[in-house]
């Protein structure tokens, strides 16, 4: 796995090589190439920017953050901001936050894989009545606003008591409730010869046996591109623990972040910023390390981000 | 998981095809509906159920402790009399009308631009989609507000062109703008779908367009975009729905209230006050239910009037 786009693009100060001249001049050729890594450079620049401009202002001093102070760079840069947001907010530690957005992010996963895969499959690969119109339902749900679900499921878990537990947020998942995954891995399966359950079939194996041990090994990569989305999707989710979550030692650390902010607000802007970098960290991580399986699943799944 | 004994005893004889196929189809209808079983049961107890109750909420009084009450169409009719909900659609429908289109317009011209290029492609394109994974998160909302706020970067930025508007966050008339820069920054997702379209797009089409002196203007309207017109469909789609559904920044930005002015009430974030700090749940109920409505039609627009201008060969996807 490479961390860097993908092995055969280069970094963007490649062009200083000779390119092959056919129908252009070796000077046209690089005088445009040079244009469009000037452009692109710049706006990579810009969008980049406010990312750059919060893990900066992550290590500055308060005064000096949308202070005097206008460049990125300060010669006070240190860790105090980080000191401070790692001793959390409202008696709860901030390590606390991490766990439990990683329990739920874990749970999300581990639901969406089972779920969409076992869902996905009956989908692409059994034929039984019905299939088409529960299909095309799946397909419609993808376009809903979630918010016409959300206050009778709300008022059913507050009936159950399970308002300020974590199965609010998890039994969606279980339950395959997040339909583009199950669509990402029909698509995928679509896509696997039919002849290899065909040939399983005559050698007797069930649909339990073609599932596992045909279908899952070949849906790798349908597999990782749920996972990744799926966790980072929990990771950054803020509405499900708002409604849900009351106790400050249940919360994830987008809830954390809330209620820094609440409480804070703005006298200690540098630990907010510092809080931030932190909740966004595994993201960033993620990303890096596995940005060709993310960028290829957003081209040719439509995935959003 | 009861099929497989039926199934491995099926290769019995070729001579009697018919048995066998019903028994096979039999076992089929089970298998399916047992592999199914998670996504129909979610389907019914979180998406259905939930639907039709909403259905039946909106046309009462309901505040989650009393028994709801019938009011007919009393909330409908009220929502229109309610000025911080015609605000909420103001809102919206200006987020939706300015940010849609210029996410879309800066997504297709940085795919271009990345797909003119030789190298480099993919380094540009993982570097612009970065904000599409971030640019919902609290974080990133905190980040937002900060850097355009009174003294913020923004600000201290346009007052070194001489341009003095202060913080954004603050003044009514510029928190829109602020929230379209926020979308419009997260045109990475779409622009990496239109780069996979672009390349679809066969290079002879353009050279045989060359070589009778289509300039770079004609080019683009009689082959660029009718040729991705599927996928612009696609991402005008998905980004429309989307965009209704904005909800975690208006939050964090104007720390749930949708101030200042009720400049940044959001829909959604309006139904999430009335909802869950009202207790006015039939009324919450009602305005999930206007929403569906309202993107189910704009679904149905888009869909109908794709006839006119998306353009689809041979296998469409």
């Amino acid at each position: 796995m490479t961390t860097m786009a993908t092995p055969t693009q280069s970094a963007p100060d490649a062009d200083a090589q000779v390119y092959n001249p056919k129908s252009e001049s070796v000077t046209a050729k690089r005088v445009k190439s040079g244009i469009f890594h000037a452009v692109a450079l710049a706006l990579t620049a810009v969008v980049l920017y406010p990312a750059v401009w919060m893990i900066a202002s992550s290590f500055k001093p308060n005064a000096e953050i949308g202070g005097a102070n206008t460049s990125l760079w300060s010669n006070n840069f240190s860790f105090d901001n980080f000191a401070t947001a790692m001793e959390g907010i409202g008696g709860v530690s901030t390590l606390q936050f991490f766990t439990n957005s990683l329990i739920l992010a874990i749970g999300a996963v581990v639901g969406t894989i089972l779920s969409a895969s076992v869902s996905a499959y009956a989908f692409a690969r059994i034929k039984f009545p019905g299939r088409s119109i529960f299909f095309g339902m799946m397909i419609a749900t993808l376009l809903l606003p979630f918010h016409v679900v959300i206050i009778p499921q709300y008022i059913i878990f507050n009936q159950l008591g399970l308002v300020d537990t974590y199965i609010p947020l998890l039994i969606g998942k279980f339950l395959a409730a997040d339909a583009f995954f199950v669509f990402l891995m029909v698509q995928f399966m679509r896509n696997l010869p039919a002849e290899l359950d065909e040939a399983a079939r005559i050698d007797g194996a069930g649909h339990v046996r073609i599932f596992t041990s045909i279908m899952l090994p070949l849906m790798k990569p349908a597999l990782i591109s749920t996972s990744i989305f799926s966790f980072i999707w929990s990771w950054n989710d803020f509405l499900g623990p708002l409604l849900y979550l009351n106790t400050p030692e249940k919360y994830p650390l987008p809830l954390a972040l809330r209620l820094f902010v609440d409480q804070t607000q703005s006298s200690d802007y540098g630990a907010m910023i510092a809080m931030s970098v932190l909740a966004l960290l595994p993201v960033l991580i993620f990303f890096l390390v596995f940005q060709r399986y993310i960028v290829e699943g957003v081209s040719t799944q439509g995935l959003k981000g | 998981m009861t099929q497989s004994p039926t199934l491995s005893r099926r290769s019995a004889s070729p001579s009697a095809p018919a048995p066998r196929k019903s028994k096979r189809s039999g076992a089929d209808a089970r298998a399916g509906y047992t592999f199914l079983l998670p996504w129909l049961l979610g389907f019914i107890v979180l998406t259905i159920g939930p639907m039709v109750s909403s259905l039946y909420l909106s046309f009462t009084n309901y505040n989650l402790f009393d028994p709801p009450k019938w009011i007919g169409l009393d909330n409908y009719t009220t929502m229109f009399q309610d000025e911080r909900f015609l605000q909420s659609v103001g809102v919206t429908v200006g987020y939706v009308v300015f940010g849609t289109p210029l996410k879309l317009a800066a997504a297709l011209a940085v795919a271009m631009l990345l797909n003119s290029a030789r190298k480099g492609q993919g380094f540009y394109r993982s570097a612009f989609y970065a904000p599409s994974l971030i640019g919902a998160s609290v974080s990133i909302a905190i980040v937002w507000k900060a850097m355009f706020g009174d003294s913020g970067p923004v600000d201290q930025g346009l007052s070194f062109f001489g341009i003095n508007l202060g913080g954004w966050v603050g003044n009514p008339s510029m928190t829109m703008p602020m929230f379209i820069l926020l979308t419009v920054w997260q045109f990475g997702a779409p622009m990496v779908i239109f780069l996979a379209g672009l390349k679809q797009i066969p290079a002879d089409l353009y050279e045989a367009a060359s070589m009778d002196g289509a300039g770079p203007v004609r080019k683009f309207f009689n082959i660029t975009w009718p040729m991705l017109s599927p996928v612009v469909f696609f991402n005008l789609l998905m980004e429309t729905i989307h965009a209704f559904q904005i909800f975690s920044s208006a939050y964090i930005i104007s720390n749930g209230e949708g101030g200042p002015a009720g400049s940044t009430l959001f829909y959604t974030l309006y139904l999430y006050l009335r909802g869950f700090s009202d207790f006015r749940m039939g009324y919450a109920s009602a305005m999930a239910w206007l929403l569906l409505i309202v993107v189910g039609i704009i679904t149905l627009i888009i869909f109908r009037t794709s006839k006119g201008w998306v353009h689809y060969s041979g296998d469409a996807k």
